[in-house]
């Protein structure tokens, strides 16, 4: 028997997962290490994690399992092109599409690995680090220059069975003057499910890509993604992210805005009942002058679910006549929901426009009284106004079957009249 | 049709009604003009079911059903209609399918069966040029952006789209200039039928010169303290409240 006393909680934590044998730059293996050997779970003292406990998380001990086989609880949107991922192992392939070359890491050259997780920060995240050092297999992405790809392509992660660690690494790499859509789904049958999907993205020059994240796992799953995104010149980014159901979600999206003329729109909604935990935090860095950024997020939150929204914009010296806009809007339907929201901006160059917002409050209990006054039940006239305040975000979503899928699923899920 | 006896009412503990009666029947127009705080919207929010007032005592009827036991969905399932003296803007709910929900809910209530998309397009077409509602606007979001006059049009429309037993316009004519006014009021009078009446609550007389009432009631101090044809809004307008009030007090002594 091991003596255990002398081992910090991210070492027990990662007692049982298994090294990976992918070949990343060994100097991120070495970090890797080093990050997990000096740091361990941040608590509530840390402000990144302020209002996002990790100790049920760090109870859990977990395996990694090696899955072949699909399990679908949730069909997908189509058939157009499919790479499923069952507790981090590449469990289907997509058929062939042409512009898009898709690649195991094991089979990448040194030239695709030499792009993984280039700004991305070991020496401060064990999150990073874990997925760095126990992601048995990821998928490199790569769109051909000038490719304009049809119709959405979709990654379905799913993590099934008990007591697993799912970790997975992506990277998108946009080229030159194409085009991409893109479908992260995240599913989860069984208990004590912890998925950990890092998703890189490189978008070159005059490039563009949209994404939207449909978070659905369940009552007993932690999902944390982390989305690390670099733009240059010209060049177009959508992330739409839809936390819709599962226990505990954690998000953080950083984007690098390199190139000067660059678009960047992130949109988050999250519906959250019962004992459901969410934290959104962004990161958006202008670095190169002309750049437009938006944020819009929005959240109803009922039962006693807790929800953080944390916005962090940054100009940099250089990004002049940039304008960059943060909007975080909330709606308590019960007195034991909380959130927390906190846009923040760090400005140092001179000729910008940015602003930010946030607004918590409760249904519009006039306009309530105004639709029922018309003939409508209660519960119509509430799940009217709640959709129409979720609308906003779903409308960004460039897909209409995208749209409609979203839809018919909070529908489902919160019971609310069609 | 309805009928209001002995309607007490208070809000957080201040009496605004004290013993008001009014009869309308099918066919009819009453008007209640008095002066500011005399508790026409009150009566108005009370009859639509707005929950910050408490009746305290009386009863009202309405079309056979006690009007105050029913939610305010039901009074408008029954036939009750009230045009709103500020209507809310409701940002992302488009008026018309709104509508077309309230509608639905309203058939299934009667036991009747959904209206078709054919026939609700043609109902928005009709209704909608009746009061000059751009069709454009029919179908925007609940009042949002809409002008004070867009918002009072707006009123009207849902009432002709839902046809209802009574309607109740509360200070339908405040904030409209002229010719928004004729609008509404041309509005008001082509849905008039023997079938159906209307409460109208105003400040001014002048909106009873476009739509004629059967009768004209005074509300002051929470009661109906006199009743007359369509020349007492007349005198009202050229005379004010103060004769009304002088009245009462030499009626008291």
């Amino acid at each position: 028997m091991e003596l255990m006393e002398n081992i910090s909680k991210i070492q027990a934590f990662a007692s049982k997962f298994n090294e990976t044998n992918l070949a990343f730059s060994p100097t991120s293996i070495a970090d890797a290490k080093n990050t997990l050997l000096h740091l361990d779970f941040p608590t509530t003292k840390t402000e990144f994690w302020k209002y996002t406990r990790l100790a049920k998380l760090a109870q859990l001990r977990l395996n990694q399992e090696k899955i072949r086989e699909n399990e679908q609880v949730i069909a997908p949107l189509s058939d157009n092109g499919i790479v499923r991922i069952t507790n981090g192992y590449i469990t289907s392939f997509s058929k062939e599409i042409a512009g898009l070359t898709i690649t195991p890491f094991s089979k990448c050259s040194e030239q695709q690995l030499s792009l993984i997780g280039k700004k991305a920060d070991l020496t401060q995240n064990i999150f990073l680090a874990l997925n760095t050092l126990y992601s048995q297999e990821g998928l490199f992405i790569e769109v051909e220059e000038n490719a304009q790809i049809e119709g959405v392509f979709q990654l379905l992660f799913h993590t099934h069975g008990e007591n697993c660690f799912a970790p997975f690494r992506v990277f998108i790499h946009v080229k030159k003057g194409s085009s991409f859509k893109l479908i992260q789904q995240f599913t989860a049958s069984g208990e004590h499910l912890f998925s950990l999907p890092i998703v890189e993205y490189l978008i070159e020059e005059n490039a563009r890509i949209s994404c939207d994240k449909l978070q659905m796992e369940n009552a007993s799953s932690f999902l944390l993604c982390e989305d690390y995104s670099i733009q240059k010149r010209n060049s177009t980014v959508l992330l739409n992210t839809f936390s819709i159901s599962g226990a505990w979600v954690r998000n953080n999206s950083s984007f690098l805005i390199e190139g000067e003329n660059c678009e960047t729109n992130l949109n988050g909604a999250y519906l959250l009942k019962d004992l459901q935990h969410l934290d959104n935090h962004t990161i958006v860095d202008h670095i190169a002058p002309h750049c437009n950024s938006n944020e819009l997020y929005k959240g109803i939150l009922s039962g006693k679910a807790t929800g953080i929204f944390n916005g962090k914009v940054f100009v940099r010296p250089n990004a002049q006549k940039i304008s960059a806009f943060q909007s975080n809007a909330n709606v308590l339907l019960s007195d034991d929901a909380s959130v927390n929201s906190k846009p923040e901006l760090e400005i140092y160059a001179n000729d910008v426009k940015c602003s930010h917002g946030s607004t918590t409050g409760q249904l519009d209990e006039d306009a309530v009284f105004y639709l029922r006054a018309r003939g409508l039940s209660e519960k119509s006239a509430r799940s009217l106004i709640t959709q129409a305040f979720i609308a906003e975000v779903v409308d960004k979503v460039e897909q209409k079957e995208v749209q409609d899928f979203i839809k018919n699923k909070l529908i489902e899920l919160h019971d609310w009249t069609n | 049709m309805i009928n209001i006896v002995n309607l007490h009412a208070e809000v957080e503990e201040k009496k605004i009604l004290k013993g008001l009666n009014l009869n309308v029947k099918a066919g009819e127009i009453h008007a209640i003009m008095g002066p500011n705080g005399s508790g026409k919207s009150t009566l108005a929010s009370i009859l639509a079911g707005k929950e910050d007032y408490t009746v305290t005592d009386g009863n009202v009827e309405f079309d056979g059903k006690d009007l105050l036991e029913l939610s305010t969905e039901d009074r408008a399932r029954q036939g009750l209609f009230l045009a709103f003296q500020y209507p809310i803007e409701i940002p992302g709910v488009s008026n018309v399918n709104f509508l077309k929900s309230a509608l639905n809910e309203i058939r299934e209530y009667r036991g009747e069966e959904p209206i078709s998309a054919k026939e609700f397009l043609a109902l928005v077409k009709e209704k909608s040029a009746l009061v000059e509602l751009d069709s454009k606007l029919a179908s925007r979001s609940v009042n949002e952006g809409f002008s004070g006059g867009e918002k009072k049009r707006n009123e009207i429309f849902q009432m002709a789209m839902l046809n209802p037993k009574l309607a109740i316009l509360d200070e339908t004519d405040s904030g409209l200039d002229i010719d928004a006014l004729r609008i509404v009021a041309n509005g008001v009078n082509k849905l008039r039928s023997p079938k159906n009446a209307a409460i109208i609550i105003t400040h001014y007389q002048r909106l009873l010169d476009y739509i004629i009432p059967d009768f004209v009631h005074v509300l002051y101090d929470g009661k109906i303290v006199k009743s007359g044809g369509k020349e007492l809004a007349l005198e009202l307008e050229e005379k004010g409240y103060d004769w009304i009030k002088e009245e009462l007090a030499s009626n008291a002594d």
